[in-house]
């Protein structure tokens, strides 16, 4: 269980990691750590109990790219919803990225019978290797974040 | 046959196995999802959705696809007791979220009347099926595995003919919401959330809003009929309504 919690909290931070290769491609100048901040709320990370959610990144930044301030992306559609961040440079460094706005956050209530959970079949899912025609999943918020994120850092970017 | 384009920002796969299939059912099929586009985007400044929200038509000159989102907006709005709104905080009208399913559904209905039975409409991995694929086998899709990076990794494989496949997820954990009965988090705690039902349109609608509930998703999903799910929490456990084994191998 701890390990899929671990791996949970990776795929967070490899989202960032892809997010900086993919920032490495286009500059080379000064390497400069910085640190990139989980959005995850400080409840999970007790339960996760991984010390480092925020770890510091080894990237590469034009030295003095960002201007210190929050700067907001635009609204990407992820096609179930939009994808909105504000970033926060510190520094010149990149401290916090918000999410404004999110897919399927507009909840205003519950009306639900709770009491069925009990009786729901539950399993531990496996990885398959099985051939199968199509695959299906939820993939699109990756793109629309990298792409919100992407337009507050070129926003930040220093004249 | 099989052709995949990029549009409406997502793959699209159309594949037709009939061997009769010609390029025109692909050329209509994608020249319709670009029509929907064009008038749905919320992000085109000429799209019908854009004039709608700048005030610039009244009701009485709604395209008829227009008049028809507003009205399965409505209804799903209602059936998800709010938890599926085209209406954005700031009061515009982005139908984004309820389009994808309704365009599949009608380019799968514009395949079956150019007299084809077994093919498939997958936009941005939702998926309706119809008919078997090349080696007369049922279709077959595969449920992402939502911790894994490997894009072509699985964790169940669901099968059926004439059906809808929808999946709601994120691999990315989102700003935390709350349920305002309780006060309780319910937003992280699901990863992905699949819904299957003879519907392609009606599974994404669904799957949407019950990606929305948390873990009480998937109650919804039970309480439907006609429809099933496949719910992953944060912790690798799926949760499966009572009638899923039956698409399952």
């Amino acid at each position: 269980m701890i390990y899929r919690k671990l791996g949970l909290s990776l795929s967070v931070i490899l989202v960032f990691l892809a997010y900086i290769a993919h920032q490495k491609e286009q500059q080379s100048d000064i390497i400069v750590s910085t640190p990139v901040v989980s959005t995850e709320t400080s409840a999970q990370r007790e339960s996760i109990n991984t010390p480092s959610t925020t770890k510091p990144i080894q990237t590469r930044q034009r030295l003095g790219q960002y201007k210190d301030g929050q700067y907001t992306g635009p609204v990407v559609d992820a096609y179930y919803g939009n994808v909105q961040v504000k970033v926060t440079i510190s520094g010149g460094k990149l401290v916090d990225v918000a999410f404004l706005d999110y897919p399927q956050d507009r909840s205003t209530s519950v009306q639900i019978n709770t009491q069925a959970m009990p009786y729901l079949k539950q399993e531990a899912i496996t990885a398959q290797s099985a051939q199968v025609d199509i695959i299906g999943g939820a993939t699109e918020t990756s793109g629309a974040f990298q792409k919100s994120l992407g337009g507050a850092l070129a926003k930040a970017k220093a004249s | 046959m099989k052709e995949t384009r990029i549009m409406m920002g997502m793959p699209i796969t159309i594949e037709v196995v009939d061997v009769w299939a010609t390029q025109r059912i692909f050329d209509d099929s994608f020249s319709y999802f670009q029509t929907i586009d064009e008038r749905f985007s919320f992000f085109k400044e000429q799209s019908e959705v854009s004039q709608l929200n700048r005030g610039e038509i009244v009701p009485d000159a709604y395209s008829v696809d227009l008049k028809n989102i507003l009205e399965l907006a409505e209804k799903t709005k209602q059936e998800t007791d709010g938890y599926f709104d085209i209406v954005t905080p700031e009061g515009l009208c982005n139908p984004s979220g309820l389009v994808k399913g309704w365009a599949i559904r009608n380019v799968s209905q514009l395949i079956m009347d150019a007299g084809y039975k077994n093919f498939y409409v997958d936009a941005g991995s939702d998926v309706e099926l119809h008919g078997k694929n090349g080696t007369g086998d049922l279709w077959t899709v595969g449920i992402r595995n939502p911790f894994s990076e490997d894009r072509t990794s699985i964790v169940k494989v669901v099968t059926g003919t004439d059906i809808g496949v929808a999946t709601s997820g994120t691999y990315i954990r989102g700003r935390h919401i709350y349920n305002p009965k309780d006060g309780k988090s319910v937003s992280g705690e699901i990863v992905s959330l699949t819904v299957i039902g003879n519907s392609i349109c009606d599974a994404d609608r669904y799957a949407t809003a019950a990606f929305a509930m948390g873990k009480y998703g998937i109650i919804f999903i039970e309480q439907l009929y006609g429809f099933e799910g496949y719910m992953i929490d944060r912790d690798g456990i799926a949760t499966e309504t009572t009638g899923f084994k039956k698409y399952t191998l």
